[in-house]
């Protein structure tokens, strides 16, 4: 292979990212290419950035997980319950939802890996399961929290605090997606996700663990799941159990534009932060040009089609 | 059919067929003619290119050089449906029926008579009635649903499958493998009926008893080459048996001095589900000791119960000092290795790299706390690429870009990285190359020379101038049960052939 085609595998997705967001400030206002709105931008990939590193996890298993959605809309919803019913102080509450979140991925990591259910209707029954008990606690309505310091922390930085240049929820992000971009590329755990997803019977045969790290994937992703919940509330401001309906799909859309191949043992974290970024990019550009939101959806379709597309041609190239 | 001229062209010739795969003959130089009304069968040794042959026939593979004619005809279809449309039937092991559909279903899948896509159920019923009557079975109704149906059952619904398609050849690859003997008697029955309606039967088969009792004319492959053409069907089980193993060991087994050291493997009256059963056998180390045998017989499955990937049923298994049934992640750590027959499905990764599949198994000891430095996997396996001859651009290429010699060195570098004792070697050159091959067999003749690493070795295979070549003993497996050990020296090809068919 010549070096600038390898070097167009390896930037490819970041390449693409830059010609999309050149694109919208030549065609957007001018208030599109301010670093104002880049921070806007990076506040709204947090809650899909954050899920699809534990997606990433997932896909590159060969698995899915279409729980995340729900577990959002669930774990915001404990938070506000236990800052409100519970009077828990914010750093609790937030620990605790997160907690009751990723038993939920525990759960289906069992039923898959013991009853040997097929993930997709694990999390389907998990994804209408967990929604169901979020609006039950809720009472199928919103549920008012006090205002903390948690819901500051997608918030946009108020003046006094710009030293930190980014929101703390946008570090927090930046934080996890580095570490675990480390523990897929240089722990026996992440090794053995790529193994599991790339042939399943090797890795038996190779001594891997595979029922637990499965269930260990599942957990991770449902963990992530509920830390974008907490980041839901704090955007919100209220427990809201109707919220992130569909959300698992953004996620899945952000980890394969991102080049993860659905059938496993493919995929990056950073690719998937791209991903995540420019389906934000796109939502955000069309926004501000006033497009409606039904050609949003049609443009954001269209990307996600054509990446996938681009993918495989290059892999059929090399 | 009633074709009363003088000269009745056959109702096949195959003209000089060549297949290469890469470096591997196939098929070189082979004639095959047969009459219509005739039952002629095919053996040969695995791999001597039996099914290559009938793949070629049935156009699933193209020929390098030659030609073909049906009934006279030139013939040289498309692709598999014009081969099946031009009345060629292949029945294989693995039926490829729609279990969930009826038999009349799946009788006239494909060919569905129908108006404008709407079936006429009263004529498929009607065609699956005739189709069936010639079967004298009439537990198989049209109605039922296949999955509902014995293998036997299901078998003959295949054949007649081929019959409503309007079959003139049909060919049977190994069509008792799966039988029970009343039913092997009943398809016995069915393809002399066949044969009286003028169909030509190709009948592909190890079990020389059977041929001898069903075959009119006998045709012996051997390394991809005719070894005897149109033998009557009566010839001795015997001279079929010379046909098929009679060729010089060529110098490709280098022997060093072997001495039996310490028991490392014993496993005494060792069940899995089905096979292996009650096996018995004590492995030393510096000790090749072969396992021979028919596919099918339980090889693998033996190699597999002892590895722990499929489950023991009863017997008692010592691994060194460890006694008892433990999984795959445990024989790794007691000191065993397996290598997979089944390279592309099970043995390797292939879409990671060839460092992260030498590697595999011993993930953990490249790094303290469950880290994992790909610096280290890379010069680990940078010694194997290079002791092996693995050609490759980098440790980092992927597997599957690899030619399939250099992919089973890859799978072989992941024992020799893990530094096992004792190594469970399932078929180790199938599909490759010569060159590979002794490659792999002068590896194994390294591992076990009590001058260097003095392992302990036991290595399945069906090609048995191999086994022939590179163990000390063997033992034949035929229909699950393991025979005695056998000292390579007190034993030749004819007489372990004839203890995998099951006449010794």
């Amino acid at each position: 292979m010549n070096v600038p085609l390898k070097w167009l595998n390896r930037f490819g997705l970041l390449l693409a990212l830059l010609a999309i967001y050149l694109l919208f400030i030549f065609i957007a206002p001018s208030s599109f290419s301010t670093m104002r709105n880049l921070e806007t931008i990076a506040r709204q990939t947090v809650i899909v950035g954050i899920a699809a590193i534990g997606m990433t996890f997932v896909i590159i298993s060969g698995g899915i997980d279409l729980s995340v959605g729900s577990i959002v809309a669930f774990s915001s919803v404990f938070v506000a319950y236990f800052l409100s019913k519970t009077h828990f102080s914010p750093l609790p509450s937030a620990v605790c939802a997160v907690a009751v979140g990723s038993a939920i991925g525990l759960i289906s990591g069992f039923l898959i890996t013991r009853l040997k259910v097929v993930p997709f209707i694990v999390t389907l029954g998990m994804m209408l399961l967990c929604r169901g008990a979020a609006k039950g606690i809720a009472g199928e309505q919103k549920i008012n929290a006090p205002y903390t310091w948690l819901n500051e922390v997608l918030a946009s930085l108020p003046p006094e605090r710009s030293w930190m240049i980014l929101s703390p929820g946008v570090w927090i992000f930046i934080f996890l997606t580095l570490i675990f971009a480390f523990i897929l590329r240089y722990t026996v755990f992440g090794r053995a996700t790529v193994a599991i997803g790339s042939n399943e019977q090797t890795a038996r045969l190779c001594g891997i663990a595979v029922e637990r790290t499965k269930v260990i994937i599942y957990t991770l992703s449902a963990l992530f799941a509920s830390i974008a919940g907490v980041m839901q509330f704090s955007r919100l401001t209220v427990g809201d159990p109707t919220v992130a309906v569909g959300l698992e799909l953004d996620v899945i859309a952000a980890v394969v534009i991102g080049g993860a191949s659905l059938s496993g043992g493919q995929g990056t974290i950073f690719g998937s932060l791209i991903g995540a970024l420019i389906m934000t990019i796109i939502r955000s550009g069309c926004t501000q040009m006033g497009l409606e939101n039904w050609i949003q959806e049609i443009v954001t379709g269209a990307i996600i089609i054509t990446a996938v597309a681009l993918d495989r041609l290059r892999h059929r190239k090399s | 059919m009633a074709d009363n001229e003088i000269k009745t062209p056959p109702a096949l010739r195959m003209n000089n067929i060549t297949k290469a795969f890469g470096p591997t003959v196939a098929l070189n130089d082979v004639s095959l003619k047969v009459k219509p009304a005739e039952v002629h069968a095919l053996v040969g040794e695995n791999g001597a290119g039996k099914s290559t042959l009938m793949k070629i026939l049935s156009s699933v593979l193209t020929p390098d050089t030659g030609s073909m004619e049906l009934f006279g005809n030139p013939y040289s279809p498309k692709n598999p449906i014009a081969a099946r449309n031009l009345g060629i039937a292949m029945i294989y092991q693995e039926l490829s029926l729609a279990p969930d559909l009826t038999v009349e279903e799946n009788l006239t899948l494909g060919i569905e008579p129908n108006f404008t896509g709407i079936l006429k159920t009263k004529k498929i019923r009607q065609l699956a009635l005739e189709a069936l009557k010639v079967f004298n079975h009439p537990e198989i109704q049209p109605q039922l649903k296949v999955s509902k149906l014995s293998v036997a059952a299901c078998q003959l619904v295949e054949i007649a499958r081929a019959l409503v398609a309007g079959c003139k050849i049909l060919v049977l690859d190994e069509p008792t493998s799966s039988l029970a003997a009343g039913d092997v008697e009943k398809l016995f029955d069915l393809i002399k009926k066949l044969k009286n309606q003028g169909i030509a039967v190709i009948y592909i088969s190890h079990f020389l008893e059977e041929v001898r009792k069903i075959a009119d004319t006998v045709t012996v492959l051997r390394d991809g080459q005719i070894a005897a053409s149109n033998l009557p069907g009566v010839t001795s089980e015997d001279k079929i048996i010379n046909y098929m193993v009679g060729r010089k060991i060529e110098q490709l087994y280098p022997r060093s001095n072997r001495n039996k050291g310490k028991l490392v493997l014993e496993i005494e009256n060792f069940s899995g589900t089905k096979k292996p059963i009650a096996a018995s056998l004590k492995l030393h180390s510096g000790q090749v000791l072969g396992i021979a045998g028919l596919v099918g017989a339980g090889r693998s499955e033996l190699l597999r119960c002892i590895f722990g990937l499929e489950k023991i049923r009863k017997g008692k298994i010592k691994i060194g000092l460890y006694l008892g049934p433990a999984s795959p992640l445990r024989r790794w750590y007691q000191g065993a290795g397996l290598l997979s027959e089944n390279r592309k499905e099970e043995g390797l990764a292939l879409s990671m790299t060839i460092a992260e599949n030498v590697t595999m198994s011993k993930l953990r000891s490249f790094g303290r706390f469950g880290l994992v430095w790909p610096s280290r996997q890379n010069q680990n396996t940078g010694r194997w690429i290079d002791k092996l001859a693995i050609k490759c651009a980098s440790p980092l290429q992927r597997v599957d870009e690899l030619s399939g010699g250099n992919q089973q060195k890859v799978a072989f570098a992941r024992l020799l990285e893990h530094n096992v004792d004792i190594l469970l070697l399932d078929e180790p050159t199938r599909g490759i190359d010569v060159a590979a091959k002794v490659a792999i067999y002068k590896i194994i003749d390294e591992l076990a020379c009590d001058k260097n690493s003095h392992k302990a070795i036991l290595v399945v295979s069906s090609y048995l101038p191999e086994l022939m070549g590179i163990c000390d003993d063997v033992s034949v497996m035929c229909k699950g049960r393991l025979g005695q050990t056998h000292n390579i020296n007190e034993i030749n090809e004819h007489n372990l052939m004839q203890e995998a068919i099951g006449t010794a």
